[in-house]
């Protein structure tokens, strides 16, 4: 199991928030009132709840009760790589056409 | 809801100083739209080279104001956003922005009350947006903040804050200074505690709609004694802002 390991990771943990404009950015829709669970403790909330590690090459967004990861994110130049293995569902509003 | 969110091009209109770290930049937007109140702008940088960087700021103004908004924005050391628009940005620059951005931390008046707000230094600003549109609405809903500064020298917003405090419509606002207090100060002078926190959310009951901001620490730490003292879990939301040079 992989957990946060250091204090000054834990320093630069922010919220499911600062993950709000490229998540947007992915699924066209606010994201941080989506609801999602965890595919490792099994627990819901909404993704604004989720921690986030932003100071990575990528974005990790962690379980905010077993603080497994949830979500990875990686962006190039004109691709962006999505990882959700450790979703076990995602609920989103549906982007009005 | 709107299509995908656009990158544009801000110009800046104003510059205020907050404190010795801290201004407020006013931006003017071509494709302004309401934000609601505790919502956030990413702000791009891009060099010659095709090199980015970007960081999110919230917004201080309140949604009644129309086609510009108010980042305030903290100096942070390695802060390669922050130091550009501190030392570089002047008024009539441009600027990339996307946004309004974010859903979760916001409170709108017609999400009702009471309303508990806790803020650690620069994390003043979201709830600055919350408050000025509680009073720009009209509300009369019981509204608390609790503010922890270093020294009042830090304090951001001071003015205002007093403003609308005494404009008696039920806003209370409690200042703790972490590091020096003024002359002859009565009020609180330390870090924000257990017993800090009950006796400022108490008059508000324990379902209050609870807003915490400012340095992760700071954040994490009070969350864990908001719940301690039996506030409904629930309706606490945070927003972390990372480390800054700062405890406060």
């Amino acid at each position: 199991m992989e957990t946060i390991q250091t204090d000054l990771n834990r320093a630069l943990m922010l919220d499911g928030n600062a993950a709000a404009g490229i998540l947007a950015e992915i699924f066209s829709v606010e994201m941080t009132t989506s609801l999602a669970e965890c595919a490792h403790c099994g627990c819901q909330g909404e993704m604004g709840t989720l921690l986030a590690f932003t100071q990575a090459p990528g974005l990790v967004l962690r379980c905010r009760d077993c603080e497994n990861i949830v979500m990875r994110i990686a962006q190039a130049p004109g691709v962006t790589y999505l990882d959700m293995q450790g979703m076990a569902f995602l609920r989103m509003e549906r982007a009005l056409v | 809801m709107k299509p995908s969110l656009e990158w544009q091009i801000a110009t800046v209109k104003a510059i205020k100083p907050e404190n010795a770290r801290v201004k407020t930049f006013t931006l003017a937007l071509p494709h302004w739209s309401e934000h609601r109140p505790g919502q956030h702008y990413d702000v791009r940088l891009v060099a010659p080279d095709g090199y980015q960087a970007q960081r999110s700021y919230s917004i201080a103004s309140e949604p009644e104001r129309s086609g510009e908004i108010d980042l305030t924005v903290e100096l942070l050391e390695d802060g390669e956003v922050s130091s550009y628009m501190h030392e570089v940005l002047t008024v009539g620059d441009q600027i990339e922005v996307r946004g309004p951005i974010g859903g979760y931390f916001v409170w709108e008046a017609t999400m009702g009350g009471p309303l508990l707000l806790v803020a650690g230094g620069s994390g003043v600003a979201p709830l600055m947006s919350m408050l000025r549109h509680r009073a720009a609405a009209g509300s009369r809903i019981p509204a608390r903040l609790l503010y922890s500064s270093r020294t009042p020298g830090h304090v951001i917003y001071a003015d205002e804050l007093e403003r609308l405090q005494n404009a008696g419509d039920g806003l209370e606002i409690f200042h703790t200074f972490t590091r020096q207090a003024p002359e002859g100060w009565a009020g609180y002078a330390r870090r924000i505690d257990n017993q800090m926190l009950s006796e400022v959310s108490a008059p508000l009951g324990k379902l209050a709609l609870t807003y915490v901001c400012g340095p992760t620490l700071l954040v994490e730490a009070v969350a864990n004694e908001l719940v301690q003292i039996g506030m409904a879990p629930n309706l606490i939301r945070t927003e972390r802002f990372g480390p800054t040079g700062d405890i406060v």
